[in-house]
């Protein structure tokens, strides 16, 4: 499993990439390869979300995930090449396979996330 | 890992779409071992056999088995099994996991006369071998020999200890399922591995068995359903040879001649859209209710969403467009014929 040292995680095995307001989400090589073949993202719309609400779902073959919000802000952009190619989560998740971003309004909150030895100290 | 039936089995060993393509292509491995044996023998075993299951048991020879149903009073399914006949008066009734116990209890008070019931089920171990290499595979595995013809059984020996192998499965492929003593289990499984048969989870068998809209009991099979609501009259013998009445013929019989009001059909979503999953509601153009989803996933073979639903026959045909509910929001799906999968 890879977890990035430049990237902050959730205990819900989401990773968030902090370029100044803009956080970039999606889910861990962990999270990705307990799901297996993502066949289907379900995109949010633009707009507000609080943190921890339900935002984005990745569906395996098996099972749909739901995907939380892990900082509160705005909906600015989703990745809209998971539509045609949903398994870039599998194949790069922590590139290609980025899910939406936000913009975001409660910057204390990123202290509440885990660095990457914590989140691999949780799931190993 | 998941529970299922008190068993904890894995949803896949790496990945339901390749899991699910080596059985297509080449060869997979199940362990069913979960599943029940109950053997059933003595003088008048058949006769008895006869008034509790829908098939016709004097139509199987010894040495074949066939599909079948076990009702209740209501003509509802209890079980979907295979009855395997090993001799005149010795059969094997191979239950699902999570009926053994209800199975076993039902036999037992309908049990008549000299009838024998045993349950065997937590000593045998099981594995099914599905794929269009599967009869090689048996050649490798057992140093030579040949499978028995589609749906035969052979009742055979390996170091001393019982093998039971019979040329049926669960996923529309060629295959045989094979049943050992729980200690001979690691033997066969390794052998498998060696002749790189692929290990198979549960995700797969359910994508497998749905491509084939074979149904799964619990799920697109309930007791208050009957096998001609499920679309499955094929194994319901009523009024053929001297199969005679049988649990539940008399409703089976009544919904025969009147029509089901309700039949199981198959659904394929018509665009890109989330995977189907069982429980989605199914409505019609105007988006009125017409049913719920029994079963659902993405068709690794087709690569497009398929279903099952009770839909009432009136409002839902072969071309029907109809949409499900995902979440709120609709989307476009056809009732199509069965089954999704051909060869």
């Amino acid at each position: 499993m890879i977890a990035p040292t430049d990237l902050k995680y959730t205990r819900e095995h989401e990773w968030v990439r902090l370029e100044g307001e803009i956080a970039t989400i999606g889910i861990t090589d962990h999270a990705q390869e307990e799901l297996s073949d993502v066949v289907f993202v379900e995109l949010p719309d633009m707009g507000d979300i609080d943190k921890g609400s339900p935002t984005a779902v990745v569906e395996s073959v098996k099972a749909a995930s739901d995907i939380y919000a892990p900082l509160a802000g705005e909906i600015v952009e989703v990745n809209t090449d998971l539509v045609t190619d949903p398994s870039k989560i599998n194949t790069d998740p922590y590139d290609t396979g980025w899910i939406f971003k936000i913009r975001i309004t409660r910057p204390d909150q990123i202290n509440e996330l885990m660095d990457a030895s914590s989140y691999t100290g949780m799931v190993s | 890992m998941v529970s299922f039936a008190g068993w904890e089995m894995p949803v896949m060993y790496d990945s339901i779409i390749e899991e699910h393509r080596a059985v297509r292509e080449a060869c997979g491995v199940f362990d069913i071992s979960h599943m029940g044996q109950v053997f059933a023998s003595g003088e008048g075993v058949e006769e008895w056999l006869e008034g509790l299951l829908t098939n016709e048991v004097a139509a199987l020879e010894p040495g074949n088995a066939h599909y079948t149903f076990m009702l209740n009073e209501e003509g509802g399914v209890i079980d979907d099994l295979i009855l395997y006949r090993l001799g005149d008066e010795d059969f094997l009734l191979l239950v699902n996991a999570s009926c053994i116990d209800l199975d076993v209890a039902w036999l037992e008070k309908h049990r008549k006369g000299e009838v024998k019931l045993e349950n065997e089920s937590s000593q045998w171990a099981g594995m099914a071998v599905q794929g269009p290499k599967a009869a090689e595979v048996y050649t490798t595995i057992t140093e030579g020999r040949t499978l028995p013809t589609r749906n035969g059984v052979d009742d055979l020996k390996h170091e001393g200890e019982r093998l039971l192998v019979c040329r049926t499965g669960y996923t529309g492929e060629d295959g045989f399922e094979l049943f050992c003593p729980a200690g001979q289990a690691s033997h066969w499984w390794k052998a498998l591995m060696e002749a790189e048969v692929k290990a198979c989870g549960l995700g797969a068998r359910d994508s497998l068995r749905l491509e084939m809209c074979y149904p799964l009991n619990g799920s697109d099979l309930s007791p208050q359903r009957s096998p001609l609501e499920a679309g499955l009259g094929f194994f319901v013998a009523l009024g053929k040879g001297n199969k005679g009445d049988f649990m539940g013929s008399e409703i089976l019989a009544k919904q025969k001649e009147d029509g089901c009001a309700e039949r199981l059909m198959a659904i394929e979503v018509t665009e890109r859209a989330a995977p189907p999953r069982p429980g989605y509601p199914v409505l019609d153009e105007a988006g009125s209710p017409l049913g719920v989803l029994t079963s659902g996933c993405l068709s690794p073979s087709l690569d497009k969403g398929i279903c099952l639903a009770y839909l009432p026959v009136s409002r839902a045909k072969i071309g029907t467009q109809i949409s499900l509910e995902v979440r709120g929001r609709k989307i476009s799906a056809q009732v199509v014929k069965k089954p999704f999968y051909r060869k």
